[in-house]
């Protein structure tokens, strides 16, 4: 139980020290390096609960393609954080006095937490007994069978994505010149060497 | 746990089935067939909504289905029919315009198709995933389509000002629900009003529903979430600017009846005040934000909101004939609209699309019909009698004062008179100035819209009695 203890504030806390770093480091990579270590950690602390499914989604999801493409868009933007921040005492009292009435907001909320007792009685739907199946079965039983229609409507939700993402991006450039493999393998010319010189081409 | 067996019912659900699998044939034919393909693919577009509305009206059965996600009630059936036709129309209208300025394209018509089902499934939701859902369904579809001009800096500004605020409504209504399914338990709109039902309620479904009524309002632009409203109108194509002001607010004030009524009704002197506070609120910015105007859309936007305004103002009253009222305003406010931008559309010199109000100076005399057709419209859109606007507005007060809410009804009609200010304005620039020369002649289309919309708000009294009836039938769904 000990042990199990020290695995848990072992994971949370780098979890919560990573996250500061996301947010602290100078430079956006490491950030989203520490990112990627928080995902890690989070992934421990579910495997920890027993939902290892959840844990391999988070790490397949998030650290897999998520963050990757975070990374590949800080690489390529190169965005210089530096002076994103510039700004950053000017907006300070504003920003705390926004996060000091969600804070309040929050405690509020919190405080005047009760379950009520019907409530529990009646979850939208019934735990099955961990013992007897898996959460992986348990997800998919639910997700394919009483959860098909948002399952599915979700699938629509990211198809629009997708054809967004097209709609908005591609475009048929005339004079750009692509490779045609069968027309290249399909040369009857006799293939030559010619000696180009620098900067002039054939 | 539910077997093969008892398969959910698809009968409430088949305008859906028939819109969505339709829109991915549709996809294919538009991926197989290249930008060739793209007026067939307008036209079979326009022709399924056509064919998921006959489903809708004789094939569909009422019901519940997906263990209580989806209901078809004969509000939610009233209601689509308004969201189809606006889509179908707005698919109509584009077809000129998108010729004419070169963004014709295949993936146009299927993005309204799934922002449509989208639409549907929000009209449709009796859960609060389903309701999220459909939302974000019909949203994301909507952002796209405002950036579809993507070589304008104007309409591809439209499209990320709305994606980065509509972003930000979306969190501010799923952290409302996550609150409201936290302390009621459920997601489902009956069971979560039958646990809110039991006793008083408690402070965190009051937290959450003000987080809900925020993200809505944002999608009704009412104030104070409607700043995207004059920049995205403005900046998106005109078509696109005449869909976002039709369908999409009939299904997002559907939604609003549907969450505030269905599911959190037992709430009601909490969210009532809410709801009072955004119709004034809506109504007086509308009436006189638009006054300074110069530019047509953005006037309309600003129209819209006031529109919206006035349409809560049934809500606010929460009783059988304010969502009556809310219905018959829905109804109304769609025809007028379509009838307005057939006109927007229309104004092109030169080869260019004009969008100043002065632009439509002296259109008396250079095109006198739809001068007349228009300045009816916007006499309607201003509330005067005997036009369609007059009874929707009358519609709303009258829910307004049977809840005794008297004040709200004097400030709703101060604001309409207010109101009558701009749209007046336009009509005196119509009739009394110099002309600025004459349009190019209106396509087909537009001249089909116009008329029927001009038909339609001129003769409303001879639809008054069916339409009251279909609506009062449609509001007794909730009570």
């Amino acid at each position: 139980m000990i042990l199990h203890t020290i695995i848990f504030y072992l994971f949370s806390g780098i979890t919560i020290a990573s996250a500061l770093m996301v947010i602290s480091s100078r430079n956006p990579v490491h950030s989203v390096l520490f990112l990627i270590l928080a995902f890690f950690n989070a992934a421990g602390l579910f495997v920890m609960l027993g939902a290892e499914f959840l844990a391999m989604m988070l790490v397949v999801v998030y650290v897999g393609a998520v963050a990757v493409l975070f990374l590949f868009v800080v690489m390529m933007l190169d965005v210089d954080f530096a002076e994103l921040r510039q700004g950053f005492l000017q907006y300070l009292p504003i920003g705390a006095l926004i996060g000091v009435v969600l804070l309040a907001e929050l405690v509020i909320v919190l405080s005047g937490w009760a379950f009520a007792p019907e409530v529990l009685a009646n979850p939208v739907q019934a735990i099955p007994d961990m013992t007897k199946v898996t959460n992986t079965e348990a997800i998919g039983r639910l997700l394919y069978t009483d959860y098909i229609f948002f399952f599915q409507t979700a699938g629509f939700v990211l198809l629009v994505a997708m054809i967004g993402a097209i709609v908005l991006t591609l475009r048929h450039k005339p004079r750009v010149k692509r490779q045609n493999i069968a027309e290249q393998v399909g040369r009857t010319q006799k293939v030559d060497l010619h000696s180009v010189e620098p900067g002039k081409g054939i | 746990m539910m077997d093969l067996a008892t398969f959910p019912s698809l009968a409430p659900f088949l305008p859906e089935l028939v819109l969505a699998v339709g829109a991915l044939v549709l996809l294919m034919v538009g991926a197989f067939g290249g930008e060739r393909s793209t007026p067939l693919v307008t036209t079979l577009a326009v022709l399924l909504i056509a064919v998921a509305g006959l489903v809708l009206l004789f094939k569909a059965e009422d019901g519940v289905t997906f263990g209580g996600a989806f209901v078809l009630d004969p509000f939610a059936r009233f209601m689509k029919v308004l969201a189809l036709i606006g889509s179908g129309f707005a698919i109509v209208m584009s077809v000129n315009y998108s010729k004419r300025e070169k963004i014709a394209r295949f993936e146009y018509p299927v993005l309204i198709l799934l922002a449509t089902v989208g639409m549907l499934l929000m009209i449709s939701a009796n859960d609060l995933i389903a309701a999220y859902l459909g939302l974000e369904l019909q949203s994301l579809a909507l952002y796209v389509v405002a950036a579809s001009n993507r070589d304008s800096v104007k309409s591809t500004e439209a499209g990320l000002k709305y994606f980065v605020l509509g972003a930000l409504s979306s969190g501010m209504l799923l952290y409302g629900m996550s609150l409201i399914y936290g302390f009621t338990g459920h997601t489902q709109f009956e069971s979560i009003a039958s646990t809110l039902a039991t006793g008083p309620i408690p402070i965190g479904v009051v937290f959450g529903l003000v987080f809900v009524i925020s993200g809505i309002a944002f999608k009704v632009s009412a104030v104070p979430f409607h700043m995207w409203t004059p920049d995205v109108y403005e900046g998106a194509p005109t078509p696109v600017t005449a869909f976002f002001a039709a369908a999409p607010k009939a299904a997002a004030i559907a939604l609003f009846v549907r969450v505030l009524l269905g599911s959190l009704g037992p709430a009601a002197a909490d969210w009532q005040q809410v709801i009072t506070f955004i119709a004034i609120a809506s109504m007086i910015l509308g009436a006189f934000a638009a006054i300074g105007q110069r530019n047509i859309k953005r006037l309309m936007a600003y129209s819209s909101i006031g529109h919206m305004g006035f349409a809560l103002v049934g809500l606010a009253a929460g009783n059988q004939s304010g969502v009556q009222g809310i219905i018959i305003y829905m109804a109304i406010y769609v025809a007028m609209t379509l009838g307005a931008f057939a006109v927007i559309l229309f104004m092109r010199r030169k080869g260019q699309m004009v969008e100043e109000i002065s632009d439509l100076a002296g259109l008396s005399r250079t095109h006198p019909v739809i001068a007349f057709i228009f300045a009816m419209i916007l006499f309607s859109l201003a509330g005067i009698p005997p036009l369609a606007g007059f009874f929707a507005k009358w519609y709303v007060f009258l829910a307004a004062i049977e809840a005794q809410l008297y004040v709200l009804a004097v400030i709703g009609v101060l604001s309409s008179v207010v109101g009558a200010y701009y749209y007046l304005r336009i009509v005196k620039i119509m009739y009394f100035d110099e002309p600025a020369g004459a349009f190019e002649p209106m396509p087909g289309e537009l001249r089909f819209v116009l008329g029927l919309s001009g038909v339609f708000v001129i003769l409303f009294v001879f639809f008054a009695g069916p339409l009251g009836q279909a609506a009062s039938v449609a509001a007794k769904t909730f009570f």
